[in-house]
């Protein structure tokens, strides 16, 4: 027996119907077909009048959802792809993450944003958008990395009274499996050590976490003990458990798979430089995709983001220094 | 090889014809409802008259923004709903209906003038201010989003087995018929059968863009056939008019006859803010039928039906300029924002969160 990511994903949201009414899915096809990616399998069947298919109107969905929030309940909002939600923008960054600041009032939502590339999915299936919403105040922003905080993140998410963009990795779905999910887990808001190293720090999240760790192993015969954060929540980002890692390691190298310009791998190294310069034995460096959108094709798409050669290149670089 | 162009009957556009509902005959415009309608509309005058003033002297920080001409439509609306059961989410042109549907003149003036003590606390100011939790939501400037909000806030009383009885109401000018937020959230009100009244406020002009410039349709009621909606086609400059239809359009959605649509006709007698003097707006708009003033057009009306008498109108007006007196010399005297003591986080969650 085995729980894959999204396996984890539908208990989360399952458990989630079953013990707060509060809660109701709304999103495209998510119904009687259980979703683009089946995240809501069985759950319409399971709690009628409390999974919703929508219309094909991202903006109008987290709209309606903030105007739920705002009467008491806790909407989670599947967007069929995060790419997608560039026509919900509006709502997220102007509507919902502003709400409590303006009126004294949070608003519980939690949108869950299909996120990342898989081979074949080119420019408008494979975006990454934890960059652009961590960008707004107001709302958190997470990046779970393994099954058991796919699970557990989603649960804590929904509990937080604010506005909760939930990225979830397309890539990590069926091909990452846990035996179970475990019980203990970390709090929203604290970073992981996904590997423990010596001789490097690599901050990642998301499904960066797992390549960042193949090429960690990669390094180990040539002596290299690479140490993996896992960033968990980019917003809140713990900058501690970062510090942490770089006062043991003295290098840092932060990955992310979104594109290059700005985004959450130049918060990290900018925080770091800004907090941590005198911890720094070499000049932090930063991994992301190309400047370019995201191509369709595999051979195209494998070179477009960090792969655990590039990871491996970039390290034995920084270990050069 | 050429394309043969096809006949150009299958190109062109059907034109719809509406059996829209019409206004119930039946008079439901009783004196009760038209005294406290133009009331508000009075004191929406009075009031905005006075923000003017002081924006112009240079008191009111950011813009002024008012609904001089379009008091009897928002005061309809505002006075056929129910303040503690309907929820009303006010646009940009909407002092009149915020007024009859219960906001405090402080409310207003503290906002404007960035009392600590207003609902906004100086986070936002001018129309931009709202009490969700007594359902008036604050609006967003973004023109159309507000509209699925209300429509979320009806779909939860819903879920919640509190629906039965239960209005949402909002406004849009003819400008805000144009974006993509206005047309999602109508469908969806249409596609979830919500009791949500949609107002717009058609007066010619969106800042400065002409309605020939803004959409290509005969009339904006064509919108309402389009997605599900009953429509109502309302003159915004008269006042029994307008109360006869926001009645029975409010009626329509309480019972249970889903979403509605009206759309007035009438004409922004002030600049988009205060800012704006429209020279834009020409002369043929201003004398023509919707350029009237519907508080001129307000009064021979109610007194000719006795409703009103000319002293009670004197009456209202003194007392009104002087709560309005009282409202702005109030929230002038009042903390404005301190940076120092400000809460400077935008979430509510505090963090770390322990285990
Ligand atoms: C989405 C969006 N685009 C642009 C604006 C800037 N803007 C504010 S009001 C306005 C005109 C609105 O016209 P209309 O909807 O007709 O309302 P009116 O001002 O006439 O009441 C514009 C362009 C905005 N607030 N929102
Ligand atoms: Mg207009």
């Amino acid at each position: 027996m085995s729980v894959t990511y999204i396996d984890a994903i539908l208990a989360a949201q399952e458990k989630l119907l079953r013990e707060d009414d509060r809660v109701f899915l709304y999103g495209q096809d998510i119904g009687v077909f259980g979703g683009a990616f089946k995240a809501t399998k069985g759950l319409a069947a399971a709690f009628p009048n409390r999974v919703f298919d929508s219309p094909i109107s991202e903006d109008a969905m987290i709209g309606l959802a903030v105007g739920a929030a705002i009467e008491g309940l806790r909407p989670i909002v599947e967007m069929q792809f995060a790419d997608f939600s560039s026509i919900a923008f509006n709502q997220i960054v102007n509507q919902a993450a502003t709400h409590y600041y303006r009126t004294g009032v949070p608003i519980p939502i939690t949108v869950r944003m299909p996120s990342g590339g898989t081979p074949g999915s080119g420019p408008f299936h494979s975006q990454n958008m934890e960059g652009i919403y961590a960008q707004y105040p107001g709302l958190i922003v997470l990046t779970p990395a393994t099954v058991a905080d796919a699970f557990h993140m989603l649960i804590d998410g929904v509990a937080l009274d604010d506005p909760v963009i939930y990225c979830e990795h397309k890539f990590l779905y069926r091909w990452l499996k846990a035996k179970s999910i475990n019980n203990d887990h970390l709090p929203i808001g604290q970073a992981r050590i996904a590997r423990p190293g010596k001789h490097a720090t690599v901050v990642a999240y998301s499904a960066m976490v797992h390549e960042a760790v193949r090429a960690a192993d990669r390094l180990q015969p040539d002596g290299w003990e690479i140490e993996v954060v896992d960033l968990r929540s980019v917003k809140p980002l713990d900058l501690d458990t970062i510090l942490a890692s770089v006062a043991r390691t003295g290098r840092l190298l932060a990955v992310g798979e979104s594109f290059p310009w700005g985004g959450v791998t130049a918060e990290v190294i900018s925080l770091v430089s800004e907090h941590g310069f005198h911890l720094l034995d070499a000049p932090p460096q930063r991994l992301n995709s190309r400047d370019t959108p995201i191509p369709y094709h595999p051979k195209l798409w494998a070179s477009h983001r960090p792969t655990p050669e590039s990871i491996c290149d970039a390290l034995r670089h920084l270990l050069r220094f | 090889m050429r394309l043969q162009p096809r006949p150009a009957s299958l190109y062109a556009p059907s034109v719809p014809t509406l059996d829209l509902p019409a206004a119930s005959e039946k008079s439901v415009t009783d004196r009760d409802f038209l005294r406290s309608a133009f009331q508000s509309m009075l004191l929406a005058r009075i009031l905005e008259n006075k923000l003017s003033s002081l924006y112009k002297a240079g008191k009111i920080v950011g813009g002024v923004y008012l609904g001089r001409g379009q008091e009897s439509v928002s005061a309809a609306l505002g006075t056929a709903l129910i303040r503690g059961t309907d929820v009303f989410s006010p646009l940009i042109r909407d002092q009149a209906g915020r007024t009859a549907f219960g906001e405090s003149l402080l409310d207003c003036t503290r906002t404007y003038l960035g009392s600590v003590l207003g609902p906004m606390r100086g986070r936002d100011g001018n129309v931009h201010r709202g009490r969700p939790l007594e359902g008036v939501p604050a609006m967003i400037s973004h023109l159309g989003a507000q509209i699925a909000l209300v429509a979320g806030m009806l779909f939860a009383k819903r879920l919640k087995g509190q629906l039965q009885g239960v209005v949402g109401a909002t406004c849009v000018g003819d400008g805000a018929t144009s974006t993509g937020a206005f047309h999602e959230a109508l469908n969806l009100i249409g596609v979830e059968k919500l009791p949500l009244v949609i107002v717009v406020a058609n007066n010619q002009f969106a800042y400065s863009t002409p309605n020939n410039r803004q959409f290509a349709c005969g009339d904006l009621i064509e919108r309402a056939r389009g997605y599900g909606l009953g429509g109502w086609s309302v003159d915004g400059t008269d006042l029994f008019a307008c109360a006869s239809v926001m009645r029975e359009a409010v009626r329509r959605a309480r019972e249970g006859g889903g979403p509605q649509m009206v759309v007035a006709h009438l004409l922004r007698l002030v600049g988009h803010g205060e800012h704006d003097d429209a020279f834009y707006v020409p002369d043929a708009c201003r004398n023509d039928h919707y350029g009237r003033d519907c508080i001129d057009v307000a009064i021979p009306q109610l007194v000719a039906n006795g409703h009103v008498t000319t002293d009670e109108i004197h009456a209202w007006q003194h007392q009104f300029a002087a709560d309005v007196q009282r409202a702005v010399a109030q929230a002038q005297q009042e903390a404005t924002p301190d940076p120092y003591r400000e809460d400077w986080t935008a979430i509510s969650t505090r963090f770390p969160i322990s285990q």
